[in-house]
């Protein structure tokens, strides 16, 4: 599904620093992940965890340090972010909200109903986004990683918001990602992935700076 | 590229439904020539001296109006955050957004604005002259006023600094627009004050988009 690239692909993230305004949340942190892997960040809340995958996603300039993701092939391997706002416009249904991002990354329509049937949506096509519940909004956020198979997920508290169907259907989605040779690096609290790795963001000590 | 074309379709959806977003400014462009007489007084010769600025004034102000939430709500609902991690150029975003709100909102701006003109006592036989410049003239308020929408998308209440930004930007489509306006209502040139106005909407559209993206990019920063 990822491409025969997929095997190849390498996240290299060296020195990285943030800053916030005058505080630096972290610095001097490094790791190496392959495709297959599942990072979990940890740390308490404000240690930097949503800044890094931020970073990650190419949103925020690092204060100091590099990222580098390697492909099998010549481009950057595509990514998607999932933030911990679920961008579900309140005036549009969850059904025309999917096929706007099927429609968004060039796939078919049928893409985004097959993906609504696989969050648990199915039912709630025809209600505009200010109608849907937290939970609910969280599903449809998952929608773009299904309508459009990309071999970089960077989610900022998945599992937010989700009942206990809904953590689970996250845990198999990563599971399967991740057996398909991509790569998950999720910012998480309580209850992890199977066979993840772990960061803790909060062990890169936070300081001022001077 | 699909990526601007499917952002561009939504947002056009999106402007027309809804909230009514296009609503607002067509009616304060109507409301504000509407009252004009009872400020300038209605006779013939005052609303012949006072009209076509006056309504280009209008055409200006409400251009301004939608740009607050032009770029805001979608940096507030994290969909900017969604474009930009999905690899899309911000610059894409930005025009497909601008473009899509002018036509949902210059376009009927201009449908009315020649009713507006005749009741502010301008020749009729200039009517679709006055559409013509209503229509360019909006292109260059909806594209410079982007610039400051997006400066002020991060902002509570950026609406000061949106018409701060932006008028000075408007001032050469101010002249030249208003410039043609009287030339049309007194049977003068108008085709060089119509060149100058295209140009500078031109020039709107070509820039706007690459500073709007440096703005949005330091938005979600």
């Amino acid at each position: 599904m990822i491409g025969a690239g997929a095997s190849s692909l390498v996240l290299e993230v060296e020195n990285l620093a943030a800053s916030r305004g005058l505080r630096i949340l972290f610095e001097g942190l490094s790791f190496q992940l392959s495709g297959g892997e599942v990072l979990e960040l940890r740390g308490p809340n404000g240690s930097g965890k949503s800044t890094l995958l931020r970073i990650l996603a190419g949103l925020t300039r690092p204060h100091d340090g590099t990222v580098a993701f390697k492909g099998g092939g010549e481009d950057e391997p595509g990514r998607h972010f999932l933030g911990h706002l679920d961008a579900v416009k309140p005036s549009e249904t969850a059904a025309e909200q999917a096929a706007f991002w099927a429609r968004y990354f060039g796939r078919e329509p049928a893409e985004a109903i097959k993906a609504m049937n696989r969050v648990g949506l199915s039912n709630r096509e025809q209600v505009p986004g200010r109608g849907l519940s937290a939970g609910q909004k969280r599903r449809l956020a998952l929608v773009r990683l299904l309508v459009e198979p990309r071999p970089v997920w960077l989610l900022d508290e998945p599992t937010a918001a989700l009942d206990v169907e809904g953590r689970a259907l996250v845990t198999q989605l990563v599971g399967e990602h991740r057996d398909r040779g991509g790569m998950v690096i999720a910012a998480i609290h309580g209850d992890g992935f199977a066979g993840s790795r772990t960061l803790d963001v909060s062990a890169f000590p936070a300081r001022a700076v001077v | 590229m699909s990526g601007s074309f499917s952002v561009f379709a939504r947002e056009l959806k999106l402007a027309w439904s809804g909230g009514g977003g296009a609503a607002l400014p067509v009616g304060f462009f109507a409301a504000a020539c509407s009252i004009t007489p009872f400020a300038v007084g209605n006779g013939v010769e005052n609303l012949k001296v006072a009209g076509p600025g006056v309504m280009w004034i209008a055409l200006a102000l409400a251009s301004l109006l939608p740009m607050e939430r032009l770029f805001q709500a979608d940096l507030e609902d994290g969909t900017l955050d969604a474009y930009a991690g999905s690899g899309i150029g911000m610059e894409g975003i930005a025009l497909a957004k601008t473009l899509a709100h002018w036509i949902a909102t210059g376009i009927p701006l201009a449908i009315i604005a020649p009713v507006l003109w005749i009741m502010l006592q301008g020749p009729p036989e200039a009517a679709l002259f006055v559409i013509v410049f209503s229509l360019i003239g909006s292109a260059a308020f909806f594209f410079f006023g982007s610039i400051g929408a997006a400066l002020a998308a991060g902002m509570r209440r950026g609406g000061l600094l949106i018409a701060l930004v932006t008028l000075p930007l408007y001032v050469p489509t101010m002249i030249f627009g208003a410039a043609g306006l009287y030339a049309a209502a007194s049977g003068g040139e108008w085709a060089a004050p119509l060149m100058l106005t295209a140009a500078a909407a031109l020039f709107g559209v070509a820039t706007s988009s690459f500073a709007a993206a440096m703005a949005l990019r330091t938005a979600i920063d």
